[in-house]
């Protein structure tokens, strides 16, 4: 081996190592970057009164209320949504793997979901309200619900997959070899071996879910008031940070941020909360 | 500990194995499995050639031979499970007590309940060790009350030498035990659903010296009641298991006979060259 080569190799290395080192700091420059814009601005708007209050008269004028519509909006929305699409997406995602494995029907229904999850959220919205004009059902906190649940499901459905298909072969042969049938080492083995990631997928979804503005701008609407019922419409905290952004009166665009901050922080919460949690529930995982 | 030693146990009664009058026929009836004209196939490539073979029951057999001779292969197909490999194809006939597992009308969770298996590695399940053993039983829904599953549980983690190390940590991670100690649970796990036939795919071969001695001296007890069929790639512990043996290579059962006559006396060149290690 000559000297040249050696360098070249390490010219390499090195090279390679700086586009990572690089690319790295692009991500986390920019996440930092996002975060003190929305701390920087959004926190001095932050008071008790924004997250206890529904907008009074006059809020998007600058004076007196909250966004707790929005923040409840949210909520109900987002956990609604995760918890539908969760219903529909664990069987689809345990039937992908254990009947349709890698054959042409699984490599469709995965070419499928993921045509679905690349279409732009805006989509969901207008295909929602069509859908919603047909069986005559008005803007609401349902029919959130429903898109939302249609946003997550191929993401969330997805991110099982994958979780899944990572399913170590010795232990479902493990099971199989005490006479489950494919539904109990599903239920039964798989399940509980991939819950960490299976949460993951979850989260992802709620994720997608609770950011999103514009599927639920036409679907669930907006109102100043906190929602009580399924059927009438509901705020969300990614339109209350888009309608007050909007507004000419800094003092609400302050406010635009602190809601965003608001958001930033649930999502935060949330995830930490889920982490524990699976970090607890992944006792017994074979690693 | 000996295989005299845990003999005379079970003698004693000290390790309640399932009596041997409530098991069926007795060692030296008819054969328990059956062969007949078995050929399997990976995609095109033929693993097994035309293999018809008896296992004689309550008997400890040895299939042997050197490796990709289709030995596990042959093993898989006692349980139905070399069809769960992609492109794998049985043909023939197999009969558990004159029955072909591979009939139409036969559900293959009933003869993989009936015809346990324990694998190279030990592969615990995802839960507890307690959890580990009562699965098979929760699955099959063969106990009545909570009580009568702990009973179970012990039962069968006494047979497989388990009980005295894990009796106080029956609620920790099954992974947290040694291989040994894992190779022991399956083999407790195994047994909790009352298989008939034990196969054994290379058990010990994973294991240290002293944890491979101990499987080796629990099957020997077993075999008392359980027919078994161990694939090993050693010939030394094929001597110290084998009541029955079988040779293979190619594919092909070149030898099958009493362990004391195949050892002291192979009728075929071929048995004779790999017993005097011309591998």
């Amino acid at each position: 081996m000559t000297k040249g080569k050696l360098e070249r190799r390490h010219v390499a290395e090195a090279f390679v190592k700086g586009l990572m080192y690089l690319s790295i700091a692009l991500v986390a420059g920019s996440l930092a970057l996002i975060l003190l814009t929305v701390l920087t601005r959004g926190f001095p708007a932050l008071s008790w009164e924004m997250v206890s209050k529904p907008p009074q008269g006059g809020y998007y004028m600058g004076k007196g209320g909250g966004v707790l519509n929005a923040i409840i909006g949210s909520l109900y929305l987002a956990a609604g949504g995760t918890l539908t699409a969760l219903v529909l997406g664990f069987p689809i995602a345990l039937y992908l793997e254990t009947y349709l494995g890698d054959s042409p029907w699984g490599r469709y229904v995965r070419l499928s979901l993921d045509v679905l999850w690349g279409i732009p959220s805006i989509v969901y919205g207008a295909f929602g309200f069509t859908l919603m004009l047909a069986i005559g059902l008005r803007a609401s906190l349902l029919a959130g619900i429903i898109v939302l649940a249609l946003l997550e499901l191929p993401i969330m459905v997805r991110a099982m997959d994958e979780v899944i298909r990572r399913m170590p072969v010795d232990l479902e042969q493990a099971a199989l070899a005490l006479g489950s049938t494919k539904l109990e080492v599903a239920v039964r083995v798989v399940t509980r071996q991939m819950l960490p990631g299976i949460i993951t997928a979850i989260l992802l979804g709620f994720g997608r879910g609770i950011g999103d503005a514009a599927s639920v701008l036409f679907t669930a609407g907006y109102t100043d008031r906190i929602t009580t019922s399924l059927l009438r419409p509901t705020a969300s905290l990614p339109l209350a940070v888009f309608f007050q952004l909007a507004s000419p009166f800094p003092e609400v665009q302050k406010r635009g941020y602190a809601s965003a901050l608001i958001l930033t922080i649930i999502v935060l919460v949330i995830s930490l909360g889920s982490r524990w949690i699976s970090g607890r529930l992944s006792k017994y995982t074979v690693k | 500990m000996n295989s005299a030693d845990m003999n005379s146990d079970v003698a004693r009664g000290n390790m309640a194995i399932p009596t041997l009058e409530s098991r069926g026929p007795a060692v030296g009836a008819d054969p328990h499995i059956q062969v007949r004209n078995v050929n399997a196939f990976y995609g095109k490539v033929q693993a097994l050639a035309n293999i018809n073979l008896e296992i004689p029951r309550r008997q400890l057999t040895v299939i042997m031979g050197p490796s990709g001779c289709g030995k596990s292969t042959l093993l898989k197909t006692f349980n139905r499970f070399l069809e769960l490999t992609d492109g794998a194809r049985v043909s023939g006939e197999i009969l558990v007590d004159g029955r072909d597992i591979y009939a139409r009308e036969v559900d293959e969770t009933e003869v993989r309940k009936r015809v346990g298996l324990l694998a190279q590695r030990p592969s615990p399940l995802p839960m507890s060790i307690y959890d580990n053993v009562a699965y098979g039983m929760h699955v099959h829904r063969m106990k009545r009350s909570r009580k009568e599953y702990k009973e179970a549980v012990r039962h069968y983690l006494e047979i497989a030498g388990l009980w005295e190390e894990v009796r106080l940590r029956l609620h920790d991670p099954a992974t947290s035990l040694s291989i040994g100690q894992q190779q022991r649970l399956c083999l407790a796990r195994g047994l909790a659903v009352e298989p008939e036939i034990i196969l054994g795919d290379e058990p010990t071969s994973a294991l240290d010296p002293i944890s491979a001695l101990n499987i080796e001296s629990r099957l020997l007890d077993l075999k008392r009641v359980y027919t078994t069929v161990i694939v090993t790639h050693t010939l030394r512990q094929a001597k110290r298991l084998a009541d029955h043996v079988i040779y293979m290579y190619l594919g092909e059962v070149i030898e099958a006979g009493p362990a004391r006559e195949v050892f002291s006396n192979p009728k075929h060149e071929r048995t004779r060259a790999y017993l005097d290690g011309q591998f």
